[in-house]
């Protein structure tokens, strides 16, 4: 009797699933998809703890004027007050507000409890210096403001959030290149074991492939096949590899959960961030298969 | 054996499977030709730099002729066979396959070319990994025939060569005479319009070699152009085809005639 069985093949023409590079390509895929997955997510979340010092800290000045000693010494509120005039009539100041010394104690309570600053800045325990608040519109010329405040108010000093702000974005953005490169890195690396181990399977199976050929197969036909093998590893690779990523995602965000500063990123991603990672070993499937593709053709069109 | 007492290529002939062009005809695929499908003239072949294994081979064939390719063993038979379909390349002098030069012919027009041709090869050449049904449902798969078409029309053929409790066996647990059934199979399934069989009933008795001859038998009916290379006399003498004579890589018996189909 003819079996009704209308079954889907039983397998492909060429025995690709017996190739010993075939455990070998998943678990290289499922290492590259881990560390592309985790070099995206740091990137990610350092771009947004970037975002986030941009918003807080940008536009600022703080400036210090800071208690001297000696008998020519002027009176720090005698000097504050002086400061505050010149700020405040500064092309590009919005504001510039002295911190009230019950906050710039409070400031200092951790280290030196409530009696490290007395009323009188002068005659206090400590000399402390006053903090002056400054905003700026964008493109103010700090550097110049700085110069001007010091040579008029002796011994204030003018710290720039800019200029450390820019030094912290310079350090971010070479973090988020260095991880988008791993995973451009990580990319190259599978499509290099995808070449190696079609070329493995092209001279394992070389015999079959001209067997094919004779027979009238052409070049796609037996391109599919390594596309469709490699897919199947591809996939099983990138999904032990995601999920692995993102458990250790989840462990370091479980982890952070205590230690919650505010420079520090918290690991929470938002749910594109999420998407994001999940496309990531999408690429490297569709990379893998169009690198198998182009492979087989390479290889084949210098046969005879 | 469950031997049926009907048309071997009855499956075959059904709509299931498109044939490119009217059996017989010679192709329109271009070219001025003259009708043949087979054209040698003064081919010569080398393997390497070793000695000429064919000679001066020069000869015709027309569509829907039946030969016979004889000759002691190292002669040169499959190597022929292999010029024909197209695994080597002559080394001197020309051929034209289905009104086509092959010297002209490029890596892309091949496969197209190549699925006009069944080939049983000499030593069989079945895929270890794939089941019998497989290996015979090889040439429908190449040419895109639907997955359900291609089960029934294999286990149909493979039933009537005697195999139909062996489908899903894979070829080494078949004997030498059941491999060689299965490679015939695979190599009628498609309806070629060139068949090319390479001592197809060596392992096979008398009994089961005249059947697969009476397959060929039906193919050529139908017009597929037929060449045997064989030893075997009792089957030569049985069947009044011409006989293409290879002595020391030169042709010796040149066809009778150019042989039309009936
Ligand atoms: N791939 C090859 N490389 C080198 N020499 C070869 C090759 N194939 C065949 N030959 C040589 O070519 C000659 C003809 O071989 P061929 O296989 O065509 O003979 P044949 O007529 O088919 O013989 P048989 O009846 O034994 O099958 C032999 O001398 C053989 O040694
Ligand atoms: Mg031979």
């Amino acid at each position: 009797m003819i079996p009704k069985r209308v079954a889907a093949r039983s397998g492909y023409d060429l025995p690709l699933a017996t190739d010993p590079t075939g455990r070998f390509l998943a678990w290289i895929m499922a290492l590259m998809v881990y560390l592309g997955v985790l070099s995206l997510a740091a990137a990610l979340l350092i771009s947004d703890m970037a975002g986030r010092w941009d918003g807080g800290l940008s536009n600022g000045l703080t400036v210090q004027i800071i208690p001297q000693s000696g008998t020519a010494a002027r009176p720090v509120a005698e000097r504050t007050a002086a400061a505050l005039a010149l700020l405040r009539a500064s092309p590009g100041v919005l504001s510039a507000d002295a911190l009230p010394p019950e906050q710039t104690a409070k400031l200092v309570e951790p280290w030196l409890g409530d009696r490290g600053l007395a009323e009188d800045t002068d005659a206090a325990l400590l000399p402390f210096p006053v903090l002056i608040d400054v905003t700026i519109a964008a493109g103010t010329d700090t550097a110049d403001l700085a110069r001007r405040l010091k040579a008029a108010v002796p011994a204030a000093s003018v710290d720039d959030h800019g200029a450390w702000l820019a030094d912290l974005r310079r350090l971010a953005r070479s973090l988020q290149t260095t991880a988008l490169a791993v995973v451009g890195l990580v990319s190259l690396a599978g499509v290099m074991t995808v070449v190696f181990a079609v070329r493995a399977g092209l001279a394992i199976h070389r015999h079959v492939v001209q067997l094919l050929h004779l027979m009238g197969a052409t070049d796609r036909y037996v391109a599919r096949q390594f596309e469709s093998h490699v897919l199947r590893l591809a996939a099983r690779g990138g999904g032990t590899g995601l999920g692995a990523a993102v458990l250790t995602l989840l462990v370091f965000g479980w982890a952070s959960g205590g230690l919650r500063a505010t420079l520090l990123p918290d690991f929470t991603l938002a749910l594109w961030q999420w998407a994001a990672l999940a496309v990531l070993p999408l690429v490297l499937c569709l990379l893998a298969v169009v690198t198998a593709r182009r492979t087989v053709l390479r290889t084949l069109e210098d046969l005879p | 054996m469950e031997y049926e007492a009907r048309r071997p290529l009855r499956g075959l002939t059904s709509g299931a499977c498109r044939a490119p062009a009217p059996w017989g005809c010679p192709d329109g695929s271009g070219g001025s030709g003259d009708g043949t499908v087979i054209r040698f003239d003064n081919v010569g072949l080398r393997y390497g730099s070793g000695p000429e294994i064919l000679m001066d081979v020069s000869f015709a064939l027309l569509p829907g002729s039946f030969h016979f390719l004889t000759g002691a063993s190292g002669a040169g038979k499959s190597s022929l066979l292999k010029l024909i379909y197209m695994a080597h390349r002559p080394t001197r002098g020309q051929i034209t396959l289905f009104d086509r030069s092959m010297a002209r012919l490029t890596r892309d027009d091949l496969p197209e070319l190549r699925r006009r041709i069944g080939v049983v090869f000499q030593d069989f050449q079945l895929l270890p990994h794939l089941s019998a049904l497989d290996n015979v449902a090889l040439p429908l798969r190449l040419a895109g025939v639907p997955e359900g078409a291609v089960r029934t029309q294999c286990a149909e053929l493979l039933h009537w060569v005697g195999l139909g409790n062996h489908l899903e066996s894979p070829p080494s647990t078949l004997s030498g005479g059941q491999q060689q059934r299965v490679a015939i199979a695979r190599a009628v399934i498609n309806r070629p319009r060139l068949l090319l069989a390479d001592e197809p009933t060596g392992n096979v008795d008398d009994g089961i070699g005249m059947r697969l001859l009476y397959l060929f038998e039906e193919m050529h009916k139908l017009g597929t152009t037929v060449i045997i290379a064989t030893h075997n006399e009792t089957l030569i003498q049985r069947f009044d085809h011409p006989c293409l004579h290879l002595e020391n890589g030169r042709l010796t018996a040149m066809p009778r005639a150019f042989t039309r189909r009936m």
